[in-house]
């Protein structure tokens, strides 16, 4: 089926002057304030030698608490459409860290992603992208939570991240309604990233 | 009740020698932010083959970067426009596009840019817009300056345009650099040279002259592929 394929435009770094152009108000709003259920989700974005990066922006996207997508190619994306249960759930989010590296986003914790043919199901997980001054593509890694420790024990993903590297995927409850995730850029306890 | 079908085809991967190595020595940024663990392979399931289908955030006059707040931004007037496709050569309508980028004098913005070239009250860079139906979009902004940024000694960054994509998966996220034909500035610069020799021509717009706004504004052509599924286009061709 592969006909001719076109080339691909190259990847280049946000630099250190992003705010001009990615931030939106409302970017950290996966849900509006308010929201039933809603919970924080943050940390703060170290480089190599441990310092706050402070000019980054971490994007999030994720299923919505049933586990769907509201988005053509999920075939559930009917009942998606129906979900008043979810008013304002955007899915997706977008978080610049601030002058001490962190960066947070509201959201509603996702739902477990149902298995299919040959494939497993998948523990309620958050895709993340990372972009920075310094990283000439985005890195991409995984939210876990601790909350759902008989789904992560049979996630695919996490079965193929090596155990003693594990943890850097899951999310630490930080008190109620909160979950601290930091990511460690590089060198000791780099947050495990993902090829996509 | 059979269950529904949750196997999307996933996106092909980059070829290689299409994007920049992380590490990439002569950029010193990444001697800090680079990580150095090889990365786990993540095939593509139902949350990389979906993604934010945003229109949200863009209001109208986003697309023109030239009206200030007291008047016109100073300096060359701009049409930067093009087509946003997957590598099936299928176009992306509906697609958010955003760019940022420096003034006339190459200078942001930004508070962190003390670089000493005169900012324009009347510029501040962003712009953002949504492609189509055919994935074209189309900005009017002002041609930017080059500048020194001190990675190196006498390091001077080529006049470029940040440009952010979305495409409809998150697999397909793409953010990246415009750059301006002929610049004498690209032999000297490490994040230009980062991507493979063969793919640097791809960042690099060509001038239309067909596409110039007459006694007004000149015009730069910058066409963005991003991932595809390596499908052929079953929807009939529309141009």
């Amino acid at each position: 089926m592969s006909a001719t394929q076109l080339d691909l435009t190259p990847s280049q770094t946000v630099g250190p002057y992003l705010s001009l152009g990615l931030p939106w108000p409302d970017g950290p709003d996966v849900v509006p304030e308010g929201t039933p259920g809603a919970v924080v989700i943050g940390g703060t974005v170290y480089d190599g030698q441990g310092a706050p990066v402070v000019d980054a922006v971490i994007e999030t996207w994720q299923a919505d608490p049933a586990g769907r997508f509201d988005h053509p190619d999920d075939p559930r994306r009917a009942a998606a459409r129906e979900g008043s249960e979810y008013p304002g759930f955007r899915a997706f989010g977008r978080a610049p860290t601030d002058d001490e590296g962190h960066w947070s986003v509201r959201t509603l914790l996702p739902g477990p992603l149902p298995g299919f043919g040959d494939d497993p199901a998948q523990a309620p997980h958050i895709d993340v992208s990372v972009f920075a001054r310094g990283l000439l593509d985005r890195v991409v890694t995984r939210i876990y939570f601790p909350d759902f420790a008989e789904a992560n024990a049979t996630d695919p993903v996490l079965a193929a991240v090596p155990g003693e590297r594990r943890h850097t995927l899951l999310a630490e409850p930080d008190g109620a309604g909160r979950y601290r995730f930091d990511i460690r850029l590089r060198g000791d306890g780099e947050t495990v990233f993902l090829q996509i | 009740m059979t269950p529904p079908v949750l196997h999307p085809p996933g996106y092909l991967p980059a070829p290689d020698g299409t994007h920049p190595p992380l590490e990439s020595p002569g950029y010193r940024s990444t001697g800090l932010r680079a990580p150095q663990q090889q990365p786990v392979v993540l095939p593509d399931r139902l949350t990389e083959v979906t993604g934010p289908l945003l229109t949200g955030p863009v209001r109208p006059g986003d697309d023109d970067l030239t009206i200030g707040e007291h008047g016109e931004a100073q300096g060359q007037r701009i049409v930067v426009f093009g087509r946003v496709l997957d590598s099936d050569g299928r176009p992306l309508p509906g697609t958010l596009v955003e760019i940022w980028q420096a003034n006339a004098a190459g200078r942001y913005a930004h508070r962190w840019d003390n670089w000493p070239a005169p900012l324009d009250p009347n510029f501040t860079g962003g712009g953002r817009v949504i492609t189509d139906k055919l994935g074209n979009y189309s900005f009017t902004t002002i041609k930017p300056g080059a500048y020194p940024w001190g990675n190196h000694h006498n390091a001077w960054r080529p006049a470029h345009i940040h440009f952010s994509l979305f495409g409809r998966a998150f697999t397909q996220r793409l953010v990246t650099q415009m750059y301006f034909p002929d610049d004498p500035l690209f032999g000297q610069d490490p994040i230009f040279n980062s991507v493979p020799e063969q793919a640097r021509h791809r960042l690099v717009s060509t001038f239309d002259l067909d596409a110039t706004r007459p006694e007004w504004a000149l015009a730069f052509r910058f066409d963005i592929v991003l991932r595809g599924r390596g499908q052929t286009p079953f929807e009939e061709p529309h141009a």
